[in-house]
């Protein structure tokens, strides 16, 4: 075949950090008109790959072939003028500006008057079904807000060899699927689109070819058409792996928390929920379905302590928890994780290494002046272990670390302070596959303990399969709390829109 | 009783006051904004005073004392550039150091003039000290009140007051200036959307330090009536770092910021003598304490402090 075919094609390219070879030899192709799918498992060296691609890294050996030309790319510019254009897997957007100077950001020509530029980029999110605030700044939207300007701004620049690196862990399924039509219409248009995501049935939707990574190794390439879930699983992970997730029985459910009548405002007066009742028992898993944003964040954020309510109680043994603060709460003795979704934000310090990590948890406990690294360090290391985590060390900072990694290390630390109450929110987000059924197991070995797990997902197939009751939101109201096992994928899809429980659960009977 | 005359003679003053100020500011802003605090203004603005008043020696020429004073400064921020842009040197330990330094060699070259002249004294010629008079424009400073106002400083001022406002142009309203931006807040975004982050550093590092550097000028050639002193420059590089705060990294506020700490310090001249020097000579440092505990109380979210001011960029670190 003619090599110019070839929109990109690496070459036995090494990537060496420290002592970690992320990319060892790695062989790609991607061609015009073709969309490829790069799988494999969290820290294999898909995000480093492609950063060699789009100029952010130096590959340490190897070569990578622009339309059949060995290409230097040495810096974004370089891989933005061989047409190469990326999203990154964090976000890479500039918070105190708009979307629309985000977009703008570091395009040759003069800088267009607003009015200009606003025509041009809602000209654009009409063309391709896009919906953004050309004028909201980044720091006031949403992950998935996030997402859509940066989609934007590879739209805007019109690259035909498209990258994107996770695109859909933060997308619901409906942006997902908007997504993919773009990434359709493109792939018509005769642009190279290399896509990478962990969800397989998005792999196997979108994908024409799938190349496989596994330890920084490529691991051989398949045509989407001759595969199925089972069998990619099998080629990323090395062995068949069961994908079905256990529901052990809960044992003497007890009611732990209660919450009545709780109202909670945003920050800008709008109400995030709107007189929620419902109770948490110990081991169960409470799993939270709901479309993102009708308040599955303020959920938890109150529970665990760090917004108000507006009105309502949370009862723990008869006692209100509302408005406490978190060592408020310690302080009572109720001993409460919670793995929010903003990681490095909220969960984590990225700049510190697990140890230090650890510690942040645990560092009241110690007695004297001064802290004891010890158990931290012991602890990081069981984790280490027992989690799979890949890293260079207890002590290299978590911001090093690939994204599925700093997840585990979060979840890990929460489970290790032994809980009563556990609280997740989308803890496989990121996640390949394999790590997210070790999630799974988790939790249900937490259950298994009596800990009150709160699940909130977005994975309705793993929400039916994994929890024991499901409680549905919408726009802040709960419209349902079901049994998982009495309930279909549907019917919690209708509850989402707003359907009570009980219209819902007659229509399925009736 | 407070005459308008006594005002507008404090305002004048004040005015005066400040204009070092607004220079050592805005140079500040600039590198800030970049996401480099460099605390070598101090010293940035003694090599460009010494710079500057060895030019004027020379020449006799105001602007050519102007533009000897910026390239100086240019070249001190050179340093500063070089070790922590592209060798990721910790900015505080460059900036300190470059404040060591250019004290030190502004105090040096002085004595060692000092010495040549063989007068026990180094001074510029009177030529230049006219030129460096506050003007007199016909009609326009004759204007009752507004033509003092506004038209009755010297050299200095104008040109203070026209970098601050080309600067505030620049960063806020041109393409460069917001790539520039971007870079002080999130440089790893910046070289994704393809920004060359390292030569816009330079740039505007170098552009600051040059700032810097004419208001070392103003403090060796204007404050002391063309006399040379050592350690002319005398703490007002620090009050600029901290005036960047205070201005909210906007050049235009920054005409205003330097132009209140000028009254600041010109205050004990205009008060009665009850209250003791010492106190007003506290003043301005005070007031910048206060401002700091002010801006950290306002917090990130009001303030508009660079969200990678600081930390250097490395684009394989993440
Ligand atoms: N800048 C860096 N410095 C040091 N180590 C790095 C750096 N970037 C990546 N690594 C290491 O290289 C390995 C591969 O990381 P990479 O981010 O490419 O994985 P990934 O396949 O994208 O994983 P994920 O699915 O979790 O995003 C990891 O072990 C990571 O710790
Ligand atoms: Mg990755």
């Amino acid at each position: 075949m003619a090599e110019q075919e070839y929109a990109i094609r690496c070459d036995k390219i090494t990537k060496v950090f420290g002592s970690v070879v992320a990319n060892d030899q790695i062989d790609l192709d991607v061609r015009y008109g073709e969309i490829l799918a790069l799988l494999g498992e969290n820290g294999s060296g898909k995000t480093t790959l492609m950063n060699m691609i789009s100029g952010i890294y130096h590959p340490d050996g190897g070569t990578i072939y622009v339309d059949g030309r060995a290409a230097s790319i040495q810096s974004p510019l370089d891989a933005q003028n061989l047409g190469v254009g990326m999203i990154h897997q964090h976000f890479k957007l500039v918070n105190i500006f708009s979307a629309m100077e985000n977009i703008e950001l570091g395009t040759p020509g003069k800088k267009l008057p607003p009015k200009v530029l606003r025509r041009k980029v809602e000209d654009l999110c009409e063309k391709y079904g896009l919906e953004t605030d050309p004028d909201k700044p980044i720091h006031a939207m949403s992950v998935s807000e996030k997402q859509t300007v940066e989609i934007l701004k590879v739209l805007y620049r019109g690259a035909r060899i498209l990258i994107l690196d996770e695109p859909t862990a933060v997308l619901t399924p409906q942006e997902t699927d908007k997504l993919f039509a773009i990434l359709r219409q493109m792939r018509k248009a005769g642009c190279a689109v290399i896509i990478i995501t962990h969800k397989l049935n998005e792999v196997l939707s979108i994908s024409d070819r799938v190349t496989i990574l596994r330890k920084g190794k490529s691991y051989g390439t398949v045509n989407t058409a001759e595969v199925n879930v089972s069998k990619l699983t099998e080629l990323m992970v090395g062995r068949a792996v069961t994908l079905e997730i256990d529901r052990p029985k809960p044992e003497d459910p007890e009611d732990i928390l209660k919450l009545v009548d709780l109202t909670v405002r945003r920050k800008d007066g709008s109400v995030a929920l709107d007189d929620v009742s419902f109770s948490i028992r110990t081991g169960e898993i409470l799993g939270v379905a709901g479309v993102a944003g009708s308040g599955q964040k303020e959920l938890c954020e109150t529970i665990a302590g760090l917004i108000q309510p507006a009105q309502g109680a949370i009862l723990y043994k008869k006692e209100n928890l509302a408005g406490k603060t978190p060592r408020e709460l310690i302080e009572m003795g109720i001993s409460m994780s919670f793995v929010p979704e903003d990681r490095l934000g909220m969960g984590l310090v990225a700049g510190m290494g697990m140890t230090d990590n650890m510690l942040l948890k645990t560092y009241t406990q110690g007695k004297g002046p001064f802290v004891d690294r010890a158990p931290a360090r012991a602890m990081a290391e069981s984790l280490v272990e027992k989690l799979d985590i890949v890293t260079a060390g207890v002590e290299a900072p978590v911001r090093m670390m690939s994204g599925g990694n700093v997840q585990k290390v979060l979840l890990g630390r929460e489970i290790e302070s032994n809980p009563d109450l556990l609280i997740t929110a989308y803890p496989v987000r990121g996640l390949d596959i394999n790590s997210s059924y070790l999630v799974y197991d988790l939790l249900n070995e937490q259950k298994k303990k009596g800990v009150a797990v709160v699940y909130i997902g977005e994975d309705l197939d793993v929400l039916l399969q994994l929890c024991d009751r499901i409680l549905v939101l919408c726009h802040g109201k709960v419209t349902g709390v079901v049994d998982a096992a009495a309930v279909s994928k549907e019917q919690i899809g209708l509850m989402m829109t707003g359907e009570s429980a009980q219209e819902v659960m007659e229509y399925g009977n009736g | 009783m407070i005459s308008l005359a006594f005002i507008l003679k404090f305002i004048v003053a004040a005015v005066g006051a400040g204009t070092p100020l607004l220079f050592g500011t805005v140079g500040e802003i600039m590198s800030e904004k970049v996401g480099h605090l460099n605390l070598g203004v101090e010293g940035m603005m003694s090599v460009g005073a010494v710079a500057g008043f060895a030019a004027g020696y020379a020449t006799g020429n105001l602007a050519c004392a102007m533009v000897f004073a910026f390239l100086a400064g240019m070249l001190s921020a050179l340093i500063y550039a070089v070790l922590t842009v592209s060798f990721m040197a910790n900015q505080n330990v460059i900036g300190l150091t470059l404040t060591i330094f250019g004290i030190g060699f502004a105090n040096f070259v002085g004595v060692y003039m000092i010495g040549r002249t063989g007068t026990n004294n180094w001074q510029l010629p009177a030529n230049l000290i006219e030129q460096m008079k506050n003007v007199d424009i016909p009609f326009l400073s004759d204007i009752p009140v507004l033509g003092k106002l506004l038209f009755s400083y010297d050299p200095f001022t104008y040109v203070g007051i026209a970098i601050a406002l080309a600067c505030g142009w620049y960063l806020f309203r041109t393409k460069a200036g917001l790539n520039a931006q971007a870079i002080g807040e999130n440089p790893a975004a910046a070289d994704a959307a393809s920004i060359r982050v390292t030569k816009w550093k330079y740039i505007n590092i170098l552009l600051g330090g040059g700032i810097c550097g004419i208001g070392g000028a103003y403090c060796s050639m204007v404050i002391n009536g063309g006399v040379w002193i050592s350690d002319c420059v005398g703490g007002l590089g620090w009050i600029s770092v901290a005036l960047v705060i205070f201005a909210a990294w906007k050049p235009q506020m920054a005409i205003l910021g330097s132009f209140v700490f000028g009254a600041l310090r010109i205050l004990k001249y205009y008060m009665p003598a009850v209250i003791p020097i010492a106190f007003f000579n506290m003043l301005p440092f005070v007031i910048t304490a206060i401002v700091l505990l002010a801006a950290s109380i306002r917090g990130a979210k009001g303030s508009h402090i660079p969200e990678n001011l600081g930390n250097n960029y490395f684009r394989e670190e993440r």
